[in-house]
């Protein structure tokens, strides 16, 4: 049993703005005992606190095999992610973390990987796609689906692009609303299912976005054949403590920020989609 | 039960000077702005005595009689959570410096005494033991409320005169207090029956003047456990109830709640059970730190449920039906029980009367799928 902590001193390395709302920050432990120490999953999150304002949960998405340098992807949205998003290289501020269980990756040797993302979703995948790329020949073949509204919401261009040239590896990209100069499919990331090349019998879906998308795509990929076990779901609610005590993520008997952020379907399939829940 | 002792009405002031000479903070029921509340009792005067309270759907009313009784009542708004589970809590400080540097301080809020508490209810104790699962025995253990925790001593009194809004016997929780206290009281119109449920109730025994207990006090003692049980009118189904509500989740009569419900969390509040808290920052005026803060929420705000610019829960019927399948329901399967004690509160400071007995039983009766 692990006691609740205070957060830890990080800073601000770098930030890069991915589009007009979007940014990310890399950060860096202070304290070397607690650099040397931190290690993450794919899908965890870690809690972010600005000084003199709050908390706020954000997924890690850089890459696990370098934990040394915290990656997260943010959109200003609120209080919190607003001052974040005024950071510069050098600022400080505080993480507890990482919480959660995260993606299944110890499920995905021999099999093909479907990872099918919308909007923001696209940064919690990261972590697994980083993995995937450095030991391309442990999985199958690999397919990756992004969605987002507007195409001019698209963020990471140049590493779909990178991916979309790796062997046995396909890249499809869909926008609701297409502007010029877009050459991904219009449409939902459901209109893609079509086009996917993998055999979705044998393989293992990674899911993050919005949850009408995750709720259309998961009931269309079963009926495509995919397993139960077989579609995992990033979920999102209030979470506040990230040890789960607060009890704002609470979905039934789970607790998303302790039991999740990552649940196979089955275990959420009775209350998935259902509205107020 | 081994090793009773009768404490005679007159000299249970020993039992507070006991427990404060040993160094615990005592805290005991009074009557105050027509409520039971537990607070700081340093003298048997500050005991509510000869209290009647009658309590209904969103009332509760004092009478103070002649009898000579200091527990002739069911229960107050509080129970022990807030003595444990603050309000309000202090998780962290942070400073930070000129060069922007920060540091991170843990809320260092040493008890200056442990608590003991006089006037436990058998659903108090059984709320405690399930706050403890919840705060104590998961992968995260909460340091605050451990730190109280550990030295809290408890003073059970089993519930003589429950009230119309009580229905702890049909949860298995009351109204006799079985476990869980360090010595527990039976009270008669002369004195009280006590005995120990642990070693240190044992120890704080053999300072207190006793006399041996005789068979017709243990048999009008019996007789207020039979009554207690058979006075209670409510009732809540046994058992889990997570598929019989899931299978109703489109009820109507949830939305006949809501029409009622005033989302003001009141039941939330006095629920000894319920434990969601939010998380707020309150910055030093003067610039020199900024304190992060714990304080109780419910379910039935409308930011309880808020993400990046939506509420999950944003109609009232949604928030009344996570509240009760919750409590019902998915307690079972987090905690492997009940959320609920039968303690009634929820139904008494309602201040529009929802019946959580009620509101079940129309739920599961109508059969609608």
């Amino acid at each position: 049993m692990t006691e609740r902590g205070i957060p830890m001193q990080v800073e601000v390395v770098e930030r890069v703005q991915e589009s007009p709302t979007v940014f990310t920050l890399q950060l860096r432990l202070i304290e070397e005992a607690q650099r040397d120490a931190y290690r993450f999953d794919p899908g965890q999150f870690n809690m972010l606190y600005l000084y003199g304002v709050g908390e706020v949960p954000i997924s890690i998405d850089g890459d696990p095999d370098r934990p040394e340098l915290l990656q997260h992807t943010i959109r200003e949205v609120g209080r919190v992610s607003g001052g974040l998003a005024r950071l510069q290289p050098g600022d400080r501020l505080g993480l507890r973390g990482p919480f959660g269980r995260g993606w299944p990756m110890e499920r995905l040797d021999g099999r093909d990987v479907l990872i099918v993302t919308g909007g923001l979703g696209c940064a919690p995948v990261l972590p697994v796609i980083a993995r995937l790329m450095r030991q391309r020949e442990r999985y199958r073949r690999v397919a990756i689906l992004q969605g987002v509204k507007h195409s001019d919401d698209l963020i990471w261009r140049e590493r779909y692009d990178e991916w979309a040239r790796l062997p046995d590896t396909q890249v499809l990209l869909a926008a609701d609303v297409a502007g010029p100069q877009w050459h991904g499919a219009v449409g939902l990331v459901t209109t893609l299912f079509e086009r996917l090349d993998i055999d979705l019998a044998n393989s293992t879906t990674m899911m993050c976005g919005p949850e009408p998308m995750m709720v259309a795509a998961s009931r269309e990929l079963l009926q495509r054949g995919a397993g139960e076990d077989d579609i995992w779901l990033s979920m999102e609610r209030n979470m506040q403590c990230a040890v789960g005590h607060c009890g704002h993520c609470q979905y039934g008997e789970k607790f998303i920020c302790r039991d999740g952020p990552v649940f196979p379907y089955r275990e959420i399939a009775a209350l998935f989609g259902q509205r107020g829940v | 039960m081994d090793g009773t002792g009768f404490l005679q009405r007159e000299h249970f002031g020993e039992l507070i000077r006991i427990l404060a000479g040993r160094g615990y903070r005592v805290i005991g029921p009074q009557l105050r702005d027509g409520a039971i509340v537990y607070d700081d009792l340093s003298e048997v005067a500050q005991l509510p005595s000869g209290v009647i309270m009658d309590v209904q759907p969103a009332r509760v009313h004092a009478t103070v009689t002649q009898l000579p009784r200091y527990f002739s009542w069911a229960n107050g708004p509080q129970a022990l959570k807030p003595l444990l589970f603050r309000p309000v809590e202090t998780l962290w400080q942070a400073c930070r410096d000129d060069k922007g540097r920060l540091e991170f301080s843990a809320a260092d809020e040493q008890e200056a005494r442990p608590l003991a508490v006089i006037g436990v209810r058998a659903c108090d104790l059984a709320a405690l033991e399930l706050q403890d699962r919840h705060f104590l025995q998961g992968e995260y253990s909460d340091p605050h409320y451990a730190r109280r925790r550990e030295g809290l001593l408890l003073v059970a009194v089993n519930c003589t005169h429950p009230d119309a809004t009580c229905f702890c016997a049909s949860t298995g929780d009351g109204p006799q207090a079985r476990t869980g206290f360090d010595l527990v009281l039976d009270e008669l119109d002369t004195g009280f029956i006590i005995g120990a449920g642990s070693k240190r109730g044992t120890a704080l025994m053999e300072d207190l003047s006793l006399l041996p207990v005789r068979e017709d006090q243990l048999a009008k003692a019996a007789v207020s456990h039979q009554a207690a049980r058979e006075a209670q009118t409510r009732a809540l189904p046994p058992g889990d109830l997570y598929d019989a509500l899931a299978a109703r989740r489109e009820h109507p009569h949830w939305q006949a709640v809501a029409e009622r419900c005033l989302s003001c969390g009141n039941c939330t509040s006095v629920c000894p059970t319920c434990f969601c808290s939010h998380e707020r920052e309150q910055p030093r005026l003067d610039g020199s730190g900024s304190v992060h803060l714990r304080e109780w929420d419910s379910c039935f705000s409308e930011g309880h449920s808020y993400i990046t610019g939506l509420v999950i829960r944003a109609e009232p019927r949604h928030r009344y039906r996570q509240w009760l399948t919750h409590k019902l329901g998915a307690w079972h399967r987090q905690y492997g029980r009940s959320g609920c004690v039968g303690c009634g509160r929820c139904i008494a400071w309602c201040p529009v009367g929802i019946d959580l007995c009620e509101e079940t039983a129309a739920v599961l009766g109508g059969g609608h799928d």
